[in-house]
């Protein structure tokens, strides 16, 4: 399949794209006036945070309708800010394309949307202020990440968006488990990083450029074996932040954290930048096989790892986070695939913002109501006590499942039907990833809704407030209709070519196809599936031990047994190692210098005795050495 | 020889600088002989600041007006480059040591009675102070200026005991500890002599060998007087011991940390920026005018010596308790760290010229730390007055975070770290040694500055990681004098180490013309 061309970036100064600087810098403002401010910014601070975000969605909605104001082929817009390191990235400017843009309305949108929603969520929190700073910090870093035009921004976006990640984990720091969470999470973001890091270098040394258009529009000139091996270090950093296998661990303990973050972070935004660095960077990948078909393997496996996890979670937050894991399988599935993919893939991850920033804000709705519980076999017959949330969380669940004519399904059966074009073996895996994703939304929405009341006896469920269920219910209209909108008649796909090309022959929707059949099919016995064992059926307060697989899929698929085993053990070997050859080695030397010289000094220390006369002598036999080495010297 | 001696002649206008801080010290002595003693504390303050200023007004005046090129009074000052910027240095610093001196409180009322004696009470209570100070400040700092301009041994033996005396005697008047004081007095005043005799000792030596006590006659003669060899040797290296002691160089340094202990802290203020220099200037100028021809004999002599002194002052500091007597060490390892551009002189006038730069500026960026950390110093009070226990200043960065955040400032200075004026003054002294092939020394210089670290970041830690003390010292609420010291050193600290071009440039210009002969 032939790529149509990306199109040349055009300078562009003036307008609302020429001010996009303003969205990376008014949530940053935002977070340096709550940070630096301290508590005299209490009173005030979650409402400072909302504007920032608000006011930087008007930019870009403004930026987004100046850029459609061009023809298509002049829609890449660079945006230079400032003059940097000569050599690496002479100017730093900003790239506003198609792409760009997408992510700028998405993160700022359902950025926004969650911003107003930790209002009611977090107001009985001592520390909402420095939440809401954290949180117009995460906006800022990841808008940075979206529309640098070089790899050196992005990649301080990425870690902006690493540090943010990090203490939203932590937020609830007094927590053990939230401390640690964040920590693994970091740790685990670091392997990632430095994949990309070398990812970098290597493309330096490649291109002598980190800029988009220095590197990209070259990339046929790279030999296949360094675009392979650039590709796959990219591919390193993508699972890293997307949590994509094998750095996959850390996003169900991520969950730590508040629910909006898990909403906004770890569902709608920052984990989707992997699958961001793969579309952006599609001319390396495009040019090489080997890197694409790992990349397709890695979204396959994880989509289905993903989905597994999900169907033994009885922590609702951990269930939706296996979700996520599993529908960021599908998204890197699709920009492996190439140009025919990445609208898809792009859509796919837009859409998901909605329906999963929807349902992840249902269940944080649900646990305000129900005293932080997260375990859904604590739940049961909610419906009838949060009608609103119940609603929305329905939406939510039926784009996710592929449900006819919402968002998800448009999405979702893009990626399958390239995927089966590309190649069979990934397209079936991908429709039983649909079965399984049935099965265990169904199971997370009847635990939760439906069935007997299983409450705790503190529990008095209660709807949440209007500024709680207000962005619900936006949220649940982008579920609704997103979709059909971006996907029917190829709109998205066409908006996208001039940033990342498209294939030559637009694909037609097919409303019947035997795959896409095959999925409904699938889904709705997954759902059937479900309604029997958690819904007809008494659901147990504990959960039942289980066959070895649900103990398999219990245990994220033994994925932290297998990074204890492979890393943290040998890591701690390595770092007592380190300690003893430090200690006894390093320390023993410096100690010991150290210790004779503070000797020496307490030693000479007993010449200085005060008294006049042994100075002089000191002078004395001083001055007789001093005319001695004249002597000796003078005579050599 | 005729039996007349004819009357010289004496270019009036290149000595104006320091005839009028003489001429200034002359006045304060009238002043103390005739003006009532309530008034003369009002008279002396304005004089001396004055003629001070006045003093180096002159001084850019003649820079500007054009360099001399030759000695003055017949051969016997040299008004030269390096000269001017050495008084100019010199005078900055002293104008802003007597900003410390006027503040009440350093000096005794009665210095001759008996320590605890009851004269001694009365005098308290009269509120008498010491306002021979004034006078004494001025001699001493003409003496200073003197020195490093004399081209002739006798006149550098008598500006290095116009410098000396008055030295002695304001180390004696401290208003606390007055034994400590005297017999820091007691003391600086027998080994200078000591050191003092050395000098004119060599003084006889060498003429004896030249016939002559103009350096630049004395450099002439160098290789044409055959024979004499021992004298020449003898001569020099006696010389050499009278000026490293004022240096404090080892093993000559015995007398620094007492002295400075004991001295009324302005005064060690004044001594260990004004004097430091001044001996500094002097020993450049007898070792490259007079025995400049003899420099591949005295240089190995010097190698040792600026290790034994680096090397010496870095550990010795590190276990001193009372903050004088680690800052006394400071200034030996200091003072060796100088030595190293002194070493680094070569033969070529390039290399001359960007190693005496380099020691210029370092004289420049070390006073003024040294005369901030010294004005700190006298703030930190307890009821005993100046807190010079380490121990007591724990925790100050916590009570007063302010002083305690200058000082480390200064510590880190004389530590030598990037963006203050100390790593500068390394950097230029220390390449121009490397450049000038002493390689081994620096290295020698860098582990010593790692030493000196240590302690210099100890009292910092101290500061500012350590519980306060319940009945620590207080921070006085410094005066406006204090203040303005402190913030000048502080000021001249940074500037000189963010942007420290203009001074280089000074420097370099200053040194362009080398000594005159």
């Amino acid at each position: 399949m032939e790529a149509a061309e990306i199109a040349s970036i055009t300078q562009h100064s003036g307008g609302a794209i020429g001010a996009a600087w303003l969205m990376i810098a008014l949530p940053l403002v935002g977070a340096a006036v709550l940070l630096l401010g301290g508590r005299r910014t209490d009173k005030f601070g979650h409402l400072l945070g909302v504007l920032m975000a608000v006011a930087s969605f008007v930019v870009a909605a403004l930026a987004f309708v100046q850029l459609l104001g061009f023809a298509p082929g002049e829609r890449r817009r660079g945006v230079s800010l400032f003059e940097f390191i000569p050599g690496l990235v002479d100017k730093v400017g900003l790239l506003v394309d198609p792409l760009s843009i997408s992510f700028c309305l998405l993160i700022t949108g359902v950025g926004s949307l969650i911003h107003v929603y930790s209002i009611g969520y977090m107001a009985h929190d001592p520390n909402r202020r420095r939440f809401f700073a954290y949180l117009n910090l995460f906006v800022a870093a990841m808008l940075l990440l979206v529309l640098a035009d070089n790899y050196l921004a992005l990649f301080v976006g990425w870690e902006g968006v690493g540090l943010a990640s990090y203490l939203l984990i932590g937020f609830w720091q007094h927590k053990p488990s939230a401390a640690t969470a964040a920590k693994k999470a970091f740790i685990v973001n670091r392997v990632g990083d430095v994949g990309l890091l070398i990812a970098m270098f290597t493309i330096f040394a490649t291109f002598h450029s980190l800029t988009f258009s220095g590197v990209l529009d070259r990339a046929g000139d790279a030999s296949q074996g360094t675009l392979t091996a650039i590709g796959l270090l990219l591919l390193v950093g993508a699972c890293g932040k997307s949590a994509q296998l094998p750095l996959q661990s850390w996003l169900l303990d991520a969950m730590e954290g508040p629910t909006p973050v898990s909403a906004l972070i770890h569902a709608a935004t920052m984990v989707t930048a992997g699958v961001y660095l793969i579309v952006r960077s599609g001319p390396i990948f495009e040019g090489t096989g080997t890197a694409q078909l790992v990349v397709t393997i890695v979204g396959v496996a994880t989509l289905l790892a993903g989905a597994i996890i999900g169907t033994a979670k009885d922590d609702i937050k951990k269930a939706l986070a296996g979700s996520t894991m599993s529908q960021i399988g599908y998204m890197v599935l699709a920009a492996g695939v190439g140009p025919a993919g990445y609208a898809f893939a792009i859509a796919h991850l837009i859409t998901h913002g909605f329906f999963k920033a929807d349902m992840f804000l249902g269940a944080g709705s649900v646990m305000h109501a129900m005293n932080d519980e997260v375990d859904m076999r604590k739940y049961g017959g909610l419906r009838k006590v949060m009608p609103i949330t119940f609603a929305t969380f329905l939406v939510g669940y039926l784009a996710i499942i592929g449900f006819p004519l919402l968002s998800g399904y448009f999405t979702k059966d893009g990626i399958i039907e390239t995927a089966m074009e590309h190649s069979a073996v990934l397209g079936w895996l991908a429709v039983l990833g649909a079965g399984i994703t049935g099965f265990y939304m169904s199971r997370l929405v009847f635990m939760t809704f439906f069935g007997k009341k299983r409450w705790d006896a503190k529990a008095h469920p209660h709807e949440s407030p209007a500024v709680m269920t207000v962005p619900l219910l936006l949220l649940s209209i982008g579920s609704i209709a997103l979709g059909a909108y971006l996907i029917l008649g190829n709109r998205f796909m066409i908006f996208l070519s001039p940033a990342v090309g498209a294939p030559e022959h637009l694909p037609e929707f097919h409303p019947f196809s035997a795959p896409g059949l095959a999925t409904l099919a699938l889904v709705a016995i997954g759902a059937a599936f479900a309604w029997l064992r958690y819904g007809a059926a008494e659901v147990p307060a504990t959960a039942p031990r289980g066959s070895f697989l649900t103990t398999f899929a219990r245990r994220d698929l033994y994925g932290d047994a297998l990074n204890e085993a492979l890393f943290m053990r040998p890591g701690q070997w390595l770092t007592r190692l380190a300690v003893f050859f430090d200690n006894r080695g390093v320390d023993g030397l410096v100690n010991g210098l150290a210790a004779s010289i503070g000797g020496s000094s307490g030693r000479l220390r007993r010449v200085q005795t005060g008294f006049v006369r042994s100075y002089a002598l000191s002078i004395f036999v001083g001055a007789a050495v001093l005319v001695g080495a004249w002597f000796v010297v003078g005579n050599l | 020889m005729n039996g007349t001696i004819p009357a010289p002649t004496i270019e009036y206008g290149m000595l104006a600088p320091m005839l009028v801080v003489f001429g200034a010290a002359i006045v304060g002595v009238l002043v103390e002989a005739f003006a009532p003693r309530y008034l003369r504390s009002a008279i002396h303050l304005p004089i001396t600041l004055l003629s001070l200023l006045i003093s180096f007004v002159l001084i850019v005046w003649q820079w500007v007006e054009g360099v001399p090129t030759k000695a003055a009074a017949m051969g016997a000052i040299a008004v030269d480059g390096p000269a001017m910027f050495i008084w100019g240095t010199i005078l900055v610093l002293a104008f802003v040591s007597v900003l410390l001196i006027k503040d009440e409180g350093h000096f005794v009322g009665a210095a001759a009675a008996v320590p605890g004696s009851a004269e001694e009470e009365q005098a308290l209570y009269e509120g008498a102070a010491h306002t021979e100070v004034y006078p004494l400040v001025l001699f001493a700092v003409g003496g200073m200026m003197l020195f490093p301009a004399a081209n002739d041994l006798l006149i550098a033996f008598v500006g290095l005991e116009v410098m000396s005396l008055p030295l002695y005697l304001l180390c004696g008047l401290a208003r606390r500890r007055r034994l400590l004081s005297q017999e820091a007095a007691m003391k600086y005043f027998l080994l200078g002599a000591f050191s003092s005799a050395f000098f004119l000792y060599g003084t006889a030596m060498i003429y004896g060998y030249a016939n002559s006590l103009d350096l630049a006659e004395i450099g002439a003669s160098l290789g044409v007087v055959g024979g004499q060899d021992m004298l020449l040797y003898i001569g020099g290296a006696m010389i050499g011991v009278g000026l490293l002691f004022k240096i404090g160089a080892a093993p000559f340094q015995a007398w620094k940390p007492d002295v400075y202990q004991g001295a009324p802290t302005p005064i060690t203020a004044l001594m260990a920026s004004g004097t430091l220099i001044a001996a500094f200037g002097a020993l450049l100028r007898v070792f490259w005018v007079a025995l400049g021809g003899l420099d591949w004999n005295w240089r190995p002599v010097f190698y040792g010596v600026a290790i034994l002194t680096m090397l010496g002052g870095a550990i010795f500091a590190i276990t001193q308790t009372d903050i004088k007597r680690m800052l006394a060490y400071s200034s030996i390892a200091h003072g060796g760290f100088l030595l190293i551009g002194v070493i680094a002189t070569g033969s070529a006038p390039a290399q001359n010229t960007s190693a005496l730069s380099g020691i210029l500026f370092y004289l420049v960026a070390y006073g003024f730390t040294t005369v901030g950390a010294f004005a700190v110093v006298t703030m930190v009070r307890d009821a005993g007055g100046e807190a010079w226990h380490l121990s007591r200043w724990a925790g100050l960065g916590k009570r007063s975070p302010l002083l305690a955040g200058v000082f480390a400032f200064f510590l880190l200075a004389f530590a030598g770290i990037p963006l203050t004026s100390g790593f500068f003054g390394k950097y230029a002294v220390f390449q121009a040694a490397v450049t000038g092939g002493a390689l081994p020394l620096v290295i020698v210089g860098a582990v010593a500055s790692a030493v000196a670290a240590f302690f210099y970041v100890r009292v910092i830690v101290l500061m500012f990681f350590s519980d306060p003390a319940a009945d620590g010292p207080s921070v006085v609420l410094p005066s406006r004098g204090t203040a303005a010291v402190v913030g000048l050193a502080a000021l001249a600290t940074v500037v000189l180490g963010v942007f420290p071009q203009p001074v280089l440039d000074l420097a370099h210009s200053a040194a362009q013309s080398l000594f005159v002969r």
